[in-house]
């Protein structure tokens, strides 16, 4: 059972323990809604404020994974620190890091090993990149038949403005020598007993200095939010979640592919044009998951909300794995008819990309939908693909309203 | 309990190798979920929650049979290598089987 003076007291070490940090949000709030109920079986979550946060809907507790709740998304391009989703994989969350004494260590096939301090990073010339950072099991709830894992709705996904310094500066700085085929990637975060597999991550030595991927201090004009890799993640835009290494430590530069148990063995998809089996099948042959697939949401009317019929403004965001997006479509008639929706304003390819669409809702049950497509040219599927660990989930949306005059 | 002691653990061996007098903290809120009552919990209890906490179970789908729940227990045991004794791995089978 949820326990509001457990609650109370924890709320008020909080004040007392992080009162440099901004807590946004009433907690009286986050006492008045306690759960919610996501919208497949066993979807009932405590809503939980962690410091930092504001009440977030807990996964888990130990390790933390919190997701957004989905009104967030209406609320703007950017999801707010305060807001945003939080993943970890293993218990041993560090809970204590000292500004000054944090280093990034860059090592393996450099000619000068580094030892970056946070103001050696912040010295470097910064740049700032607004991309979508999203888990690769985002909305793995809603997949049929169901499979194991974090059991998420839509809300594993956030957009925010990141800065920091390109990996490529880093590499280059460090003299990565030839010969170099990837680079990996380890943070603060351990396993609880030694024989787990550390999580640590690797991308290939070009992707690794493609001047895009970036060593990030900032989060919206902020410091990263704690739970979010505090005080330096890893962004890999239009690339899934799980290469985003929070609280990263270790850099290690590389000559032979990075065997790990987190990059061989998991978050792998089916190597296919899909990235689908049937449902129930295994993959023959996989590979490491990597880019964003397309996917859009109506943001402004939830699922089973009872709506005024006759005109109506449609709303949402959509994104895909960085072509950027170049169209949106809206259909109130369970897909019979698209309609195309107005794109707001573009804040990169790699960005969430707002929409807007007028409709016409008549009076009984409708059946909203929205898809888009890329400037790659690839747009939702009508119905959802399927693999063993319920990835990269990109169906269209539907959203069901009864709409009275 | 067990995951006290760790996390405590944890922070004593981060602030000891910290340079600075002023290393920043954060405070995680108390863990409340709990394993369903069922024969076999103890198991469950015993183990599972020596890496983390209850809700990993308490959300997965119903009622996905034993097949699943060996699965996951095995996956615990070869890939995470938590030391489970054999007995104990089956009667934590057995309680997820008929328990969720």
């Amino acid at each position: 059972m949820f326990d509001r003076r457990r609650m109370l007291k924890s709320a008020g070490g909080m004040a007392l323990g992080f009162s440099g940090l901004a807590i946004a949000g009433s907690p009286l709030k986050a006492f008045a809604a306690e759960t919610v109920t996501l919208p497949f079986a066993n979807g009932e979550r405590k809503l939980v404020q962690y410091p930092g946060k504001r009440p977030l809907i807990q996964l888990t507790a130990r390790p933390p994974q919190l997701e957004t709740p989905f009104s967030v998304f209406d609320e703007g391009v950017l999801t707010p620190n305060d807001a945003f989703f939080v993943r970890y994989h293993l218990a041993g969350v560090p809970l204590s890091i000292d500004p000054a004494a944090y280093r990034i260590e860059v090592k393996g096939k450099v000619d000068n090993p580094l030892s970056l301090s946070l103001d050696d990073l912040k010295k470097m010339d910064a740049v700032e990149l607004v991309a979508v950072h999203q888990c690769s099991g985002n909305s793995r709830g809603f997949v049929d038949p169901r499979v194991a894992g974090g059991q998420l709705a839509n809300g594993a996904m956030g957009n925010a403005k990141w800065k920091g310094v390109p990996l490529k500066a880093v590499l280059d700085k460090a003299g990565v020598q030839a010969g170099a085929m990837q680079v990996s990637f380890d943070g603060l975060d351990k396993p609880v007993i030694p024989a787990t597999p550390d999580f640590v991550k690797a991308l290939e030595i070009d992707h690794a200095r493609d001047g895009e991927v970036m060593l990030a201090y900032q989060m919206n004009g902020e410091d990263l939010p704690w739970l979010n890799g505090f005080p330096v993640r890893l962004v890999v835009p239009g690339r899934f979640g799980t290469y985003w290494v929070k609280h990263l430590a270790t850099i290690t530069v590389l000559d032979q592919p990075f065997d790990g148990f987190w990059m061989k063995s998991a978050y792998r998809i089916p190597d296919n044009d899909c990235a689908c089996v049937e449902a129930g099948q295994k993959p023959d042959k996989t590979k490491p998951i990597g880019r964003f697939n397309v996917r859009s949401f109506v943001t402004n009317v939830l699922d089973g909300a009872k709506v005024k019929a006759g005109d109506a403004e449609l709303r949402g965001i959509a994104f895909d794995g960085g072509t950027g997006i170049k169209s949106v479509e809206t259909s109130v008639d369970g897909g019979k008819t698209w309609a195309p929706a107005k794109l707001g304003e573009d804040l990169g390819k790699y960005s969430f990309r707002q929409w807007t669409s007028k409709a016409t809702l008549p009076s009984g049950e409708a059946t909203i939908m929205v898809r888009a497509t890329s400037n790659g040219g690839e747009t939702q599927p009508t119905s959802p693909l399927w693999n063993p660990p319920g990835y990269m989930r990109n169906v269209v949306e539907t959203t069901r309203v009864v709409a009275a005059a | 309990m067990r995951h006290f002691t760790i996390a405590l653990g944890l922070v004593g061996v981060l602030a000891a190798g910290a340079a600075s007098a002023e290393p920043k903290t954060y405070q995680l809120p108390d863990e409340t979920a709990e394993f369903k009552q069922g024969p076999g919990v103890e198991a469950a209890q015993d183990n599972c929650m020596s890496c983390h906490s209850a809700d990993y179970i308490n959300a997965q789908p119903p009622k996905k049979g034993r097949a699943f729940w060996e699965a996951e227990v095995t996956k615990m045991i070869h890939t995470y290598k938590a030391p489970i004794e054999e007995t104990d791995a089956k009667a934590i089978v057995d309680y997820l089987e008929k328990t969720y």
